[in-house]
């Protein structure tokens, strides 16, 4: 039996806004295996873009605690949470969230450089873009030059050029038509088929459909 | 192993992406370095050419009766006591002193000045007048129009008082006020050069006459003003003071001995407080590029709010958002600051040439290290305006920033 990456331990989280608090998460327990493809549902405003968030250690919990491989994010700063995200954790958005001032190559390379301190010089960025599809000519590209397709299959590249250990897929085919979208959930298919574990908040049981396991979210709790 | 910094290259690329507003912000730099590398420059020229007018002078004294500390009060009006009371004039028997010591390494003269109301036709005025031994205003002042004084009722005039008062030669002066006595008139036979700053005689706006001539309407006989020397061999100067205060001043200080290293000292201070009040006063142009660099950057952090909320979701480090920012700012500063040296060269040699009359001395070291002191405060600044957005722009919390559009 394959050891668990992710555990929640009654995670809060709760939002402090001037009209009045909102909670997002009210007590969320769950496991996640090393491998899994674990689809999250829900209907809008549920908190599944909150948890997934929590699982990627862009924000802290209000209570409770969250478990990667074992490690207690609550006891790490902010500087080991962001090189916990730059090396363990791949984040791939509905919106792509690429940088506009680089080029789709430079994109991809961005993480490598952060974490390596020097430019890819093992063919690594390329072969990833190769991968996604992203031919040499389109990796000159600005972002904004691009189709949402190719964006994101750009920014499914630039979430494995650190080989991190969890992918975060938030709603990553929502902005996509549906052929398109066939096209990225294969991608994601294809690297679960290799190993890597899979988590991804989806609006369409279709989508859902590729993962091993569904988990329900209801106004911030598992359902 | 130099690589291309993706940092420098994301803040390089948002400055050109923004250029009008960042050429802008630059502007304000520019005019700041400018402003201060030209006043700057122009206050060291000043010095320069001033130093080297003097330094004409470097085997010059001029020895004036002692008049500091406790001496007589003021003068006191009518003090009666005969006229060696007068703490202001030098004797006799000093400038007999003086020129015994002086006999081996120069010459000393005696000088008589007054400062008094003089009338040329309808037109008043003041000057200085000078009384001077004949063959002595032959030896140290040069006549360019007419001849040299040699009766007691002619006269040689400075060049500047010339052309105020519209003297020539053969024009008549009436010397004092008919409200106090009577006046003395005297004819014009000379103008004399230009002499510029100097400190044993400052002729270019004075009356100068022979001791003759300034005894009989002033008195004063075997009592001088001041007494000037001048020491044949530059490197005797300070053995020449030495000796004269060794000797006058023995019992008590009797004389002040001054060469021209401490005018030079004194106009230096003088030129250099001036200069650095008005260098203050063109700070403050820099004040109004910070604030205009600090809203460029507050505008860049501001529109860049989700781009950063990216960078740091994907594992970029507080301090490096830190350095982008401090990076966008050092560019426009950088870029300021290089364009103001260039212009600063070009209007501070304008500026130099207009106001301290000559350039001789602009590419000196201590005239051009303006420029580059000009750029250090200037970019400086512009990095320093940065900080407190940069500073924002890393504490910004990654999912609210995310969130932003
Ligand atoms: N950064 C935030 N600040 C304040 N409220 C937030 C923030 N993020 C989410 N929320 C609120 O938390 C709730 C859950 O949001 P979210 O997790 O985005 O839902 P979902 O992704 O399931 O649509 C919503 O009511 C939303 O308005
Ligand atoms: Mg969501």
């Amino acid at each position: 039996m394959s050891s668990p990456v992710i555990e929640l331990e009654d995670v809060m989280k709760i939002y402090p806004l001037p009209s009045g608090d909102v909670t997002a998460l009210s007590g969320i327990s769950l496991t996640i295996n090393e491998g899994e493809f674990v689809a999250i549902m829900g209907p809008s405003g549920s908190g599944k873009s909150t948890l997934l968030n929590q699982i990627g250690c862009l924000d802290r919990p209000t209570s409770g605690n969250l478990f990667l491989a074992g490690k207690n994010t609550r006891e790490m700063d902010d500087r080991e949470l962001t090189s916990l995200r730059l090396s363990s954790i791949g984040y791939i958005f509905q919106k792509f969230n690429l940088i506009p001032l680089l080029s789709a190559y430079e994109n991809v390379e961005y993480p490598y450089i952060m974490k390596h301190r020097k430019n890819d010089d093992t063919g690594r960025v390329r072969d990833l873009l190769a991968q996604v599809g992203i031919d040499e000519g389109l990796s000159a590209h600005k972002p904004s030059e691009l189709s949402g397709g190719q964006q994101q299959r750009i920014a499914i590249a630039r979430a494995l050029v650190n080989d991190p250990a969890i992918l975060l897929c938030d709603e990553p085919t929502g902005n996509l038509d549906s052929k398109t979208s066939l096209q990225i959930m294969e991608i994601l298919e294809d690297l679960h088929r290799r190993g890597r574990t899979l988590i991804m908040v989806t609006h369409n049981p279709e989508t859902a459909d590729y993962a091993d396991r569904t988990i329900t979210i209801r106004d911030g709790r598992v359902a | 192993m130099i690589k291309k910094d993706i940092i420098f290259a994301l803040s390089a690329r948002s400055v050109r992406l923004h250029f009008l507003r960042s050429v802008l912000a630059a502007l304000g730099i520019v005019i700041g370095v400018v402003a201060i590398a030209s006043i700057g420059m122009m206050g060291a020229n000043m010095t320069l050419s001033v130093t080297e007018e003097l330094s004409d002078m470097a085997n010059k004294l001029t020895i004036t009766a002692y008049s500091g500390g406790g001496g007589g009060m003021m003068g006191g009006p009518g003090g009666g006591g005969g006229s060696s009371d007068d703490d202001n004039v030098l004797t006799e028997k000093q400038f007999k002193d003086i020129e015994r010591i002086v006999a081996k390494y120069g010459t000393a003269y005696t000088v008589r000045s007054e400062s008094d109301r003089i009338e040329v036709g309808s037109e008043t005025g003041r000057a200085t007048i000078y009384g001077l031994d004949p063959d002595i205003i032959r030896e140290i002042l040069t006549v360019e129009v007419g001849e040299y004084p040699k009766s007691t009722t002619s006269v040689v005039v400075g060049p500047t008082l010339a052309e105020r008062l519209d003297l020539k030669v053969g024009s008549k002066i009436d010397i004092g006020d008919p409200d106090e006595g009577s006046t003395t008139t005297v004819r014009v036979v000379g103008i004399l050069e230009e002499r510029g700053m100097t400190m044993d005689l400052s002729t270019d706006m004075a009356i100068v006459g022979t001791d003759k001539l300034f005894t009989g309407i002033y008195g004063g006989e075997g009592e001088y003003d001041q007494v000037n020397v001048v020491v044949d061999d530059i490197t005797n100067i300070d053995a020449v003071t030495a000796e004269i205060e060794d000797t006058l001043n023995k019992k008590e200080d009797e004389v002040t001995v001054q060469d021209s290293s401490r005018m030079t000292e004194s106009i230096t201070a003088t030129v250099s407080t001036m200069t650095t009040f008005v260098m203050a006063i063109a700070g403050i142009s820099l004040l109004v590029a910070a604030v205009s660099i600090f809203n460029v950057m507050m505008m860049s952090v501001n529109e860049r709010v989700r781009e950063i909320g990216i960078l740091r979701s994907i594992g970029t480090q507080r301090p490096e958002i830190l350095r982008m920012f401090i990076y966008e700012a050092t560019i426009i500063g950088i870029v300021g600051a290089v364009i103001g040296a260039i212009a600063s060269l070009i209007i501070g040699y304008v500026v130099v040439l207009g106001m301290v009359g000559t350039t001789e001395y602009f590419f000196a070291a201590g005239s051009l290290i303006y420029v580059p002191m000009a750029m250090v405060i200037g970019a400086a600044i512009c990095i320093v305006t940065g900080v407190y957005p940069a500073w924002q722009a890393s504490n910004l919390d990654p999912i609210g920033a995310l969130r932003a559009e």
